[in-house]
């Protein structure tokens, strides 16, 4: 079955590889198939799928998109793909079970979750030398660096905290309680706002950097859906500060969200159970994670309607998508 | 058991200052004092012997939600901790309950069959707040309303809604039951006839396992015979104490697959759950218990976990204040079944899904869709409010 694609791609890298490397690509990595999917932002189609170690799940690129990051859960490391070759080239000592990372915007601390031993691990990338091990709640799970680079933060999902890691001195200067399982956050581009998802809490919460406080708490409703199932995980902001888009999981839906006035906008129907949501450089397309539908919805982000859906592996978990324009 | 700080600092022969330094500390620090006693009365022997329920089921899911509040209360200066005793009498017991109450410990997780509870919870009356995790009895949670006792297992009712929710979605509605001799058996399957009526399931043969033979030697004789009769979809064994149940699969006259107490079962948990982060949890409790987590185990953990986390919202741990929040609408526990768990303000009951479980495998997580609640799908597992008469939350 992927014998063909493999070799399409293998024409194209050997043959076009110049315009290749133009292309907008999204990495998806899918737990149960130990693999990454590639889709071409342009066509919206599955162009090749390579292993990786096991039970992948958080991914990242590095800031010059020549490599993948991967949390391989199951091998208890950190893995580094080349994404020319789509090799694992290195493995980082990430600590048991990495879940999601995020990398300083020096490029070179990687900020991980090991959910099993309620602890962040500093890795110097380059190195491959752990800086530290900072002892957080039960079960961390989200990461989130600011982008200067001053607050690391991380969620845990059973002390239901936000940890705000001081990045000069690997110290936890404040925790926030926020509602029930806290999975994701993400800082807005001027960095004076945190936006934190709680699962089981149903809500997001927003953070002010500045003083440290929740400022507002969004709740969700979607008619025709009980509201347990309503779950939110992965958050992605458009950088003109316009909409926050949420994944709500089991309640097979995204919000959008007014990110001025915090106003829930609308939802839009996905597949089962989306995870996380990651926009394209040019934030004109979303795309999200359905894990137990084991597909990606397209989102239209000017129209905000689902434009398509793409069968990826079995249970896609993490997304990132190149700008296509850099190496 | 660890350390007080004093016996610490004295021990090592720390300098003064250490010691002294210690009790001001402590002065922010919240302490919260749980209480764990447990006993279960022998069941008597039985022929299926390969599974026995743990001794300390229970003990070790209380003592890890215990560490799952210390790692949490760290960075709040909230600390906890767990005074427990597993006894070998009914007397035994209520003499622990007794000190406890004396050393004033307000928070109790008693693992007890339901004569002892209701004894337990006259001697507790208002001073400690109770917490039921092993007796599945109905009438605890239909009539007998004690306003200072939460169950965190779930009830017979439950176990058996989730089960006949399933056969009736798997639309295997022609039942076979057997049940055995005991109190228990027969509390189960008079839940189960309940749950049948009230998912449409027709229960065609209903027997009663006495027989005393030994079935290892004449399991696949006797059984064939036994489940001769109408056409059924699929058989219902009431067997709790695991006398003769494993021994059904595969022995019955028509073939069709077995549940209930064996077979394919439901139960406060089950060690194959490893969605909603439950892979989490089973990871540490098989670290710190080296053994997989029980059904018991999980009732106890969500009632040390349920007082945490009322802690860390309320920042008190006075038992009142703790009990009005458990039983409020605000409170909600994020504890591995999928769902957000909460205590039915009417008769102290946590609501739950139930998984479906073989020994292997999870098959299914109850309530299922298509079966409509007002409030919460979960309130279509067990009584719920217009048919209990407890009013615990005035």
């Amino acid at each position: 079955m992927k014998l063909p694609i493999r070799l399409a791609a293998a024409v194209l890298m050997f043959g076009l590889s110049s315009s290749l490397w133009a292309q907008s690509l999204a990495y998806v990595s899918n737990e149960r198939d130990h693999t990454i999917s590639v889709i071409d932002m342009a066509t919206l189609e599955v162009v090749d799928t390579f292993p990786v170690g096991q039970r992948p799940r958080g991914i990242l690129l590095s800031p010059d998109e020549s490599l993948l990051y991967v949390c391989a859960s199951d091998d208890d490391a950190v893995q580094v793909v080349d994404l020319a070759t789509r090799r694992v080239i290195d493995t980082l000592p990430s600590g048991e079970d990495p879940e999601q990372f995020a990398l300083h915007p020096n490029g070179r601390h990687l900020y991980i979750a090991n959910e099993d031993d309620a602890l962040v691990t500093v890795l110097d990338v380059e190195t491959k030398r752990v800086l530290a091990q900072i002892e957080v709640g039960i079960e961390p799970e989200g990461m989130g660096v600011s982008h200067d680079g001053r607050w690391a933060v991380n969620t845990s999902e059973t002390s239901n905290m936000l940890h705000w890691i001081n990045t000069e001195t690997f110290e936890i200067e404040k925790n926030i309680v926020i509602g029930s399982r806290p999975r994701h956050v993400e800082f807005t581009r001027d960095d004076a706002l945190l936006w934190a998802s709680a699962e089981i809490g149903g809500t997001v919460h927003i953070i002010d950097v500045e003083s440290l406080e929740e400022i507002h708490t969004i709740d969700f409703r979607i008619p025709g859906v009980n509201q347990d199932r309503v779950q939110p995980v992965g958050i992605q902001l458009t950088s003109d500060g316009r909409y926050a888009f949420v994944a709500l999981g089991p309640a097979n839906h995204i919000a959008v969200v007014d990110a001025q006035t915090f106003e829930v906008l609308d939802y839009l129907l996905v597949g089962a159970r989306v995870w996380q949501v990651a926009l394209s450089p040019d934030e004109k397309t979303l795309l999200t994670t359905n894990g137990v539908s084991g597909d990606v919805s397209v989102i239209d982000v000017d129209k905000l309607e689902v434009i398509k859906t793409i069968d990826v592996g079995r249970f896609p978990w993490g997304v990132k998508i190149t700008s296509g324009s850099r190496s | 058991m660890k350390e007080s700080p004093l016996s610490r600092c004295l021990a090592g022969g720390v300098f003064l200052a250490t010691c002294l330094l210690a009790p001001l500390t402590q002065a922010d620090t919240l302490e919260v004092r749980f209480g764990y006693l447990q006993w279960q009365p022998d069941r008597g022997p039985a022929l299926a012997r390969l599974t026995p329920e743990p001794e300390d089921a229970g003990l070790q899911g209380a003592q890890l939600a215990i560490n799952d509040n210390l790692s949490t209360g760290r960075f709040l200066g909230q600390h906890y901790q767990l005074e427990s005793a597993i006894l070998g009498s009914e007397d035994a017991l209520l003499e622990a309950l007794a000190a406890m109450l004396d050393a004033d410990i307000e928070l109790i997780v008693l693992n007890v069959p339901a004569t002892t509870l209701r004894k337990a919870s006259e001697i507790g009356g208002e001073r400690a707040l109770l917490f039921n995790a092993g007796a599945r009895d109905v009438s605890l949670r239909l009539d007998e309303c004690s306003p200072y006792l939460l169950h965190t297992v779930p009830s017979h009712a439950m176990l058996t809604d989730a089960l006949a929710q399933w056969l009736n979605v798997r639309r295997w509605r022609s039942v076979f039951l057997i049940s055995g001799t005991t109190d228990d058996d027969r509390a189960w399957a008079e839940a189960f006839r309940r749950s049948a009526q009230k998912f449409a399931l027709n229960v065609v043969t209903d027997k009663e396992w006495t027989f005393e033979a030994d079935m290892r030697r004449n399991a696949s004789a006797e059984l064939p015979l036994f489940t001769q009769g109408p056409d059924y979809d699929v058989v219902v064994v009431a067997d709790e104490r695991n006398d003769f149940g494993d021994f059904v699969p595969f022995n019955t006259w028509l073939p069709r697959p077995v549940v209930g107490t064996q077979g394919m079962s439901p139960d406060a948990w089950h060690p194959a759950i490893e969605a909603w982060g439950a892979a989490q949890l089973q990871n540490r409790f098989a670290k710190q218990a080296e053994r997989p987590m029980t059904g018991t185990d999980y009732a106890a953990w969500a009632a040390v976990r349920a007082v945490g986390e009322a802690v860390t919202r309320t920042e008190s741990a006075d038992m009142e204040i703790l009990r009005d929040y458990l039983l409020g609408d605000d409170f909600e526990l994020a504890a591995f079944k999928g769902r957000p768990l909460s205590f039915r303000d009417w008769n102290g009951q946590l609501r739950q899904p139930v998984p479906l479980a073989h020994p292997n495998s999870l098959v299914a997580m109850a309530p299922f869709d298509g079966f409509l609640h007002q409030h919460t799908e979960l309130d279509t597992l067990g009584y719920d409010r217009p048919e209990s008469r407890c009013r615990l939350r005035d």
